[in-house]
Formats: structure tokens, sequence, C-alpha cells
């Protein structure tokens, strides 16, 4: 009992309050990974079901939309999450960008773009990798570049080059 | 009580074996390694798919053969002319359905979708992937040669490529059922300039055609 109660007296001259434990999470099994917690949670920017936002949307911190944004959005090293309640109207430019919500616009990424079941997106994408579940509704153009490849090539260039190729290898294997 | 409970859990682990996880048949198919072969030839090849837009198709496609993939789903136009009561007017809206300039796309994926349209609703759509697609340029569709059987629930089928020899058939609801099978006949005469340059009529009643259109002849290739 006497050890006990000096365990949860203060060590420093500041009152104790209750705050830091309560924001711990319930998960976290040690206070070693406190300080990695913290920093994913201030790296991590939540814009709320009844947030409206018009404009131009740029940071440097991952982001989840549950709101309506319409403008333009530009994460270019991090995530954007638009949520099941999200809408987005929007050009949009990520690293990544995984849609449960309402996309209306174009989506750029330069890793992956992934529509979950029940998202939507009304635009074109462009992105090395896509991903899309079915039940996920999709209006538009996928462009995965792949790498090493020429954005674009003349159409010439490219009349030639399959010409020369089918004449070469009639019937050549897909894999 | 604890056989109730056993059987619960028994039947909750089954739950993710259903068709929608991926585990629908597999069905051979012959035209699809054709109409491959014939966009791989190509530098980043444009393909319009006229199915629903499917996860693996975009995959394979895009990451496989580096086409750019344009998803127009069909099924959901047709969908909303029946349920709306105006499948009149299927064939204009058809007609002025696909904003692609004329001769832009290599390669066409018609799955299905013209076992679920009238005659004239096919024509007005043969028409515009006509007009749309490259010379040279390669359109598959599938055709059935079954009539329809009355009393069966309307479904269409979501077709997922697991390679280029093998497709897997995936049913979801549609608002209407497929029409009379087309002769073959009509379908040549419906794509026509279009030429059949593969056909295979499997074992499963399905018609598989790989239509082509005319390369440009030299000196009218730039437009």
């Amino acid at each position: 009992m006497w050890k006990r109660d000096e365990a949860v007296k203060p060590t420093s001259s500041q009152p104790a309050t209750p705050a830091p434990v309560v924001s711990q999470p319930a998960t976290a099994p040690t206070a070693a990974p406190q300080p990695e917690i913290r920093r994913i949670e201030r790296d991590m920017v939540n814009i709320g079901k009844s947030v409206v936002i018009k404009g131009e949307l740029n940071g440097s911190e991952d982001l989840t939309v549950e709101g309506h944004v319409e403008g333009r959005i530009e994460l270019k090293d991090h995530v954007l999450t638009i949520g099941p309640n999200g809408k987005i109207k929007a050009q949009v430019f990520a690293k990544a960008v995984i849609v449960l919500g309402e996309v209306n616009g174009n989506v750029t990424a330069s890793e992956k773009v992934d529509i979950r079941d029940g998202g939507s997106v009304d635009g074109d994408i462009i992105a090395p990798r896509v991903a899309i579940a079915e039940g996920a509704h999709f209006r538009g153009s996928v462009d995965m570049q792949r790498k090493g490849q020429p954005a674009q090539q003349s159409s010439k260039a490219a009349a030639t080059s399959a010409q020369s190729s089918s004449q070469a290898q009639p019937q050549p294997a897909a894999h | 009580m604890s056989v109730a409970l056993s059987d619960l859990f028994s039947r909750r682990r089954k739950e993710p074996a259903d068709p929608d996880a991926g585990d629908a048949p597999a069905h051979p198919t012959k035209v699809l390694t054709r109409f491959v072969a014939s966009l791989s030839a190509r530098t980043q090849p444009v393909l319009l798919d006229l199915g629903p837009v499917v996860g693996a198709n975009v995959s394979f496609f895009g990451e496989q053969l580096g086409c750019k993939i344009i998803v127009e789903d069909i099924s959901k136009d047709i969908d909303r002319h029946v349920r709306d009561g105006k499948l009149d007017d299927l064939p204009a809206s058809l007609s002025k359905r696909f904003p692609q300039e004329s001769e832009s796309i290599d390669g066409i994926l018609c799955w299905d979708v013209f076992d679920y349209l009238d005659k004239k609703s096919a024509r007005s759509l043969a028409e515009q992937l006509t007009r749309v697609l490259k010379p040279d340029g390669v359109l598959l569709a599938f055709f059935t040669t079954a009539q329809p059987q009355p009393g069966t629930r309307p479904e269409y089928t979501r077709h997922v490529v697991v390679n280029a020899t093998t497709l897997q058939h995936r049913p979801y609801p549609a608002a209407r059922a497929r029409q009379r099978p087309l002769p073959n006949r009509d379908i040549q005469l419906m794509f026509e300039p279009l030429r059949i340059g593969e056909q295979f009529l499997l074992k499963t009643n399905l018609r598989e055609v790989l239509f082509r259109k005319k390369p440009a002849e030299a000196g009218t290739s730039e437009r």
C-alpha cells in the first residue's frame, strides 16, 4: 500500500492532471512508442463533416476530408483520404489518394489512387498504380504511365513503331 | 448452446467465400489473346471499356500493357433509360454518348453489352464505336447465341480479366434482360466498315468476335 501511494504522487512541482493519460491511446502498449503516436497524430489533419472549403488547399501533412472542398487540393508528398462523407469538386494532386467518398475532378497521384467500396470518382486519374474496389463508381480515364516510358509521343512515331513491330512480330505474346 | 455457437462461427468464416470475394468461375476466352496482342504492339494505346469498372482489368491493361483506359459503362445508361421509362430515347442518347474524337481509340472492349440492346440502339452504338476507333484498331465483342429464357432474373455480367486466356464472369443485377440474339449477318452489317478479324463460337453459346478497322492507306494516315 505504501509503495503504491508513493508511485501515484507527482514527481515535479506541477499539479498532476489526468489530461496526458486521457490523450494516450488505450492501445499504446508501453511508454516507448508514445512520441511516435504523437507525431502521427500531429501529421494528420481532418477536415470535418460540416466544413466547406472553396479555393486552393496546399499542405505538407496527410489530410482526411470529411467535408466539402471545391477548387484545388495539393499535397505533393502526402496522403489524401476522402472519407465516406467527403465531397470533393476539385483537381487533386497528392502522393496517394484514398477515396471512400465522392470526387468530381481529375486526380493525379505520384504513387497510388485507391477507390474503395462505396467511393466515387468522376474524372481522369493519372497514377502509376490504381486500385478500384468492386462497388466503387468510376467514370473517366485511367492513365498509368509505365516507368521509363515517355509521357507523350508523336502519333507518327507511335504508328511507325506499331507497324514495324507488328511486321517483325506477327503475334507478340502478352506475358 | 455450444453447438449453436460453433455453427455460427463456421458460418461467419464462410462469408468471404461469396462470388464477390473473387472466386467466380473461370471461363476460357479465345479472342482476348488476339486483342491483347494487337494492343501490345502499340505505344501507349488508348482503350475504351464499355463495361463496369473492374479494378483487375484496370491493372491488367494499365500496368501490364501501359494502356490509357477510358471507362464508359453502358449498362448504367441502359438501366437509367429503363428506370425512367425512356427506352425509345436510348438510340439518340447513345449517338451523343461518346465525347472522344474520331479515330482516337486503339481498342474497344464491348464485352456483351450488345446483348442488352434493341437493334436500333445497337446500330447507334456500333456507329459511334466505328467512328472513334483508329485505323487498324480492334474491337472485342461477345454475342450470345442462346435465346433469352423467360422468368429468369435479369443480370449483367462483369467480365474480370484473370489473364489473356481466362475471364471470370461475375453476375450483377440488371434492369433489362438480354434481348433476342443477333444473327451473324446483322452483326456484320451493324459494324461495317469494320471487318471480322477473328470469330469463335464457344461451348457456352457465346460468340466471341474481334473486329478490326481497315488500316489507313499510305498518304491518308496524316490527319
